[in-house]
């Protein structure tokens, strides 16, 4: 932004000077705003009784007591393992079951209904069968975290598939492409963008299915130390868990946004997004 | 050889508009031959079946009777003989040109160092040698539809089918690749049918002009500009080009009520 009061002291500074002013790199804006909230937060965090809300310092002093005595650390590993299992099954099995609905006509009106109703099913209420199917222990997460997943993985890539330019298709046709070969090359390609996007999207829907697991079954890794401080009414402590899962959740969308841009390089150059 | 016949072909689509359905006489008993190495324009006012002629002489659209030959082999899908250039070129955007020309290549079987080879040939025939890296967002609306070109050339096909390949372009770069297919056209002999909406570029290309008209031929008129026509700023001057470009218009606006 050019400087009202500063281009009346010198009104007879060159033109140029002022047109060539860079915009803000977005990481300077994001951390801004983060840090803004984390003030305010401490601001006014710290006028409500400990008990019903907590602040950012309180919170870090609850993280370090947790990582020293070594605590948070299993826990996180208890998760951990759960969740990237049922997130990885959820891609491999969402992608392709996308792609055969969103493809072939007759997998599209056998499948579609199943998985468009599944998107919708109230999991938590199934979570008490899945325990008496699967257990109490590591098998049920994974089934948890995977249903979660799976749907919003499935769907983009179902819809991803239908929005291919007929003309790309034709492509292949003209060339005489078996068609697995135009599903291969030239389908699967032109859906990744879609792809992508269902992957981000079933991050968050992953880690709330991981805490879900974690409270229905045995109480363990973050979602038994959320619960365990909130029965304590340590409420500093059970926000960790929550932060940790959120910049979790962040983390991964970058890495996901990385991965993108290596698997998919033309979409942001088409966008124009590859400048920055 | 690369002989293209039709043979009463005949066309209808279905369309459901406002709950009604209506039938849509795309081609109606069409009947004419593209002779080995002659270059045919299709011509017509929108709707008039032109570029559904060539879809179904392409294989992308079944018949609903009569039948196109290549050579005398019915046309029953796509195929090899037959090399398809799309009206806005229609390059898979994740590939370099020079892997879009090489995509063709591979959906015909060829494989290791001739398929490269052939691509890099192609390319340099249409004149982007130096561009083969760069994926089709970096490339200008006429260096795409170069690529299009040298991929329907590489797999060797006995016949050039075009859906209005330069309409999309502005006029100096569609002048400049008009002249290029003529050349190209000079060098390997392939037999090209081309939809045109562009009355000029039907008459400098063709040797014969199909006016089409409510899915029917309406009338073949000959070009009676000798081949080879290397400068075509020469051609738009002699009497014959704008005879023919006359007639060819007499023809579409016949019958037609001039406002």
């Amino acid at each position: 932004m050019v400087d009202v009061a500063d281009s009346n002291k010198a009104p007879a500074s060159p033109v140029t000077e002022t047109t060539e002013r860079r915009p803000l790199p977005r990481w300077m804006i994001t951390f801004a705003s983060v840090a803004c909230v984390l003030i305010l937060w401490e601001i006014f965090g710290r006028q409500i009784n400990p008990v019903f809300g907590s602040y950012p310092s309180a919170i870090a002093v609850a993280f370090w007591d947790l990582a020293v005595t070594g605590k948070l650390w299993s826990a996180l590993y208890e998760s951990l393992r759960p969740f990237l299992l049922g997130y990885a099954l959820a891609i491999l099995i969402g992608v392709p079951l996308g792609l055969l609905i969103g493809g072939f006509r007759v997998a599209e009106a056998a499948l579609g209904i199943y998985v468009t109703a599944g998107y919708a099913m109230p999991l938590v209420a199934l979570v008490p069968l899945l325990i008496l199917w699967l257990g109490l222990g590591f098998a049920v997460k994974v089934a948890v975290v995977f249903l979660m997943a799976l749907f919003p993985i499935c769907i983009n890539t179902w819809l991803g598939v239908i929005a291919v330019p007929k003309t790309l298709i034709e492509v292949g046709k003209s060339f005489v492409a078996p068609d697995i070969v135009i599903l291969r090359r030239i389908v699967l390609p032109a859906t990744l963008p879609y792809i992508m996007a269902g992957i981000r999207l079933a991050v968050g829907r992953a880690v709330v299915a991981m805490v879900i697991a974690e409270f229905f079954t045995t109480i363990s890794g973050l979602g038994a130390v959320i619960i365990n401080s909130a029965n304590n009414f340590d409420t500093a402590t059970m926000f960790v868990p929550i932060i940790i899962l959120m910049v979790m959740a962040i983390g991964l969308n970058w890495l996901i946004g990385f991965v993108e841009r290596k698997v998919a390089p033309w979409q942001a150059e088409i966008a124009g997004r590859d400048r920055e | 050889m690369g002989e293209v016949t039709f043979l009463d072909v005949s066309k209808r689509f279905s369309l459901r508009v406002d709950g009604e359905v209506h039938h849509v006489q795309a081609l109606d008993r069409v009947s004419f031959t593209v002779k080995d190495g002659e270059i045919v324009a299709l011509i017509g006012p929108s709707g008039c079946g032109k570029t559904t002629a060539l879809r179904v002489a392409m294989g992308l659209d079944p018949s609903n009777g009569g039948r196109v030959t290549v050579d005398g082999r019915e046309v029953t899908g796509c195929g090899h003989d037959r090399g398809m250039v799309f009206q806005h070129a229609e390059l898979l955007p994740w590939l370099s040109a020079l892997q879009n020309v090489m995509f063709g290549l591979e959906m015909k079987g060829i494989r290791g160092a001739p398929l490269r080879k052939t691509a890099e040939k192609y390319l340099h025939l249409v004149g982007l040698k130096d561009s083969q890296n760069r994926r089709p967002h970096q490339l200008s609306g006429g260096m795409k539809q170069r690529v299009g070109i040298a991929r329907a050339l590489a797999i060797d096909p006995k016949v050039l089918l075009m859906d209005e390949p330069f309409g999309a372009l502005d006029a100096q770069t569609r002048e400049s690749l008009q002249a290029e297919l003529l050349d190209i056209h000079a060098r390997t002999r392939k037999t090209i049918l081309f939809v045109t909406h562009d009355l000029d570029e039907a008459v400098l290309i063709a040797d014969r002009i199909i006016v089409m008209k409510h899915g029917r031929v309406h009338e073949i008129i000959d070009v009676p500009l000798k081949r080879p026509r290397p400068d075509l700023g020469i051609v738009r001057g002699t009497p014959e080009f704008s005879e023919t470009r006359y007639k060819v218009w007499r023809a579409i606006h016949d019958g037609a009520v001039v406002h």
